[in-house]
């Protein structure tokens, strides 16, 4: 599987998740922001966590303005893969990739913590070496990790089967305790917490392991 | 010309930290703050002749998050 992870200035977690692609088998390419175009045959694209461009404005809005967004979002109109993770999931808001919004925490605080988070939907990529209802531990480290949609959003996202991720004591005000969310082809993942920073053993936890494993698993299949 | 415009969280999104400015203004010992919103205000110094239709596809596409965000344009 051929993935590109995207650097934008002020993205710092680019490299741990080149690192777990690389584990579970994938040949990564980083890409940076004002690259208009993604290298030839990539079959998924990462958006890491950081603080691009220092949260300016808003989370993630100045990056999904870069020529690399331009890019990302053809991309997955043609039916290819995306992650977006903690700062990469507000990127792909912002973007419109997919639906929502993170605001600020409700309690205010930058989080930095393990959470566990219950997967709700075995259905996908990302989450099809999981088992349905399986609680697992990641790391989250964020400021604005709230998330927030419409009700006909909301309700659109849970009839379709679409929340992946949910935490199991929410951190963060979250509506309906959304951790992470896929969209309408279940092709783009963004969640706020890192399963990059647990797919060692010297993390303190694998349990980010089996949604790279089965990422290339099913990449290396098609 | 100048542009000057106010983004704010809409009416019904809960806003956390308006929420923290009013308890301390209470703490303050400022009575009768019924509601605290906080939003932001860009200003623009802008080609003469740019019209509001324009400065409201700048807040569309960059300035507010039309998801939570509302905006006002106010030309000056």
């Amino acid at each position: 599987m051929k993935a590109a992870v995207i650097v934008f200035p002020g993205s710092n977690c680019d490299r741990d998740m080149a690192v777990a692609l690389k584990a579970a088998g994938a040949d990564v390419t980083m890409v940076w922001h004002k690259d208009a175009d993604l290298p030839d045959g990539v079959d998924f694209v990462a958006v890491p966590g950081g603080f691009s461009f220092g949260d300016y404005l808003r989370c993630g809005a100045i990056a999904a303005q870069s020529p690399v967004s331009k890019a990302i979002v053809s991309h997955v109109e043609r039916g290819g893969y995306a992650l977006g993770v903690c700062n990469g999931f507000q990127v792909l808001t912002e973007t419109g990739l997919l639906p929502g919004a993170l605001m600020r925490n409700a309690g205010l605080k930058f989080l930095c913590k393990t959470s566990g988070l219950k997967v709700e939907t075995q259905a996908s990529a990302f989450t099809e070496q999981y088992a349905a209802g399986q609680i697992i531990q990641n790391p989250i480290a964020h400021h604005d990790g709230n998330y927030t949609a419409d009700a006909d959003t909301l309700a659109r996202l849970q009839g379709e089967d679409r929340v992946a991720f949910t935490y199991t004591h929410n951190p963060n005000g979250s509506v309906a305790d959304i951790a992470g969310i896929l969209s309408e082809n279940r092709r783009v993942l963004g969640m706020m917490p890192h399963p990059e920073r647990a797919v060692d053993a010297g993390h303190g936890g694998t349990d980010g392991q089996p949604l790279f494993a089965g990422l290339v698993g099913q990449m290396t299949a098609a | 010309m100048k542009a000057r415009v106010h983004v704010m969280l809409k009416t019904g999104v809960l806003d956390p930290q308006g929420a923290a400015v009013q308890h301390a203004l209470g703490s303050l010992g400022f009575e009768g703050v019924n509601d605290v919103r906080q939003g932001k205000v860009i200003e623009l110094d802008l080609a003469d002749g740019t019209d509001e239709a324009t400065i409201g596809q700048m807040c569309e596409k960059l300035l507010a998050n039309t998801v939570i965000e509302s905006y006002r344009i106010e030309v000056l």
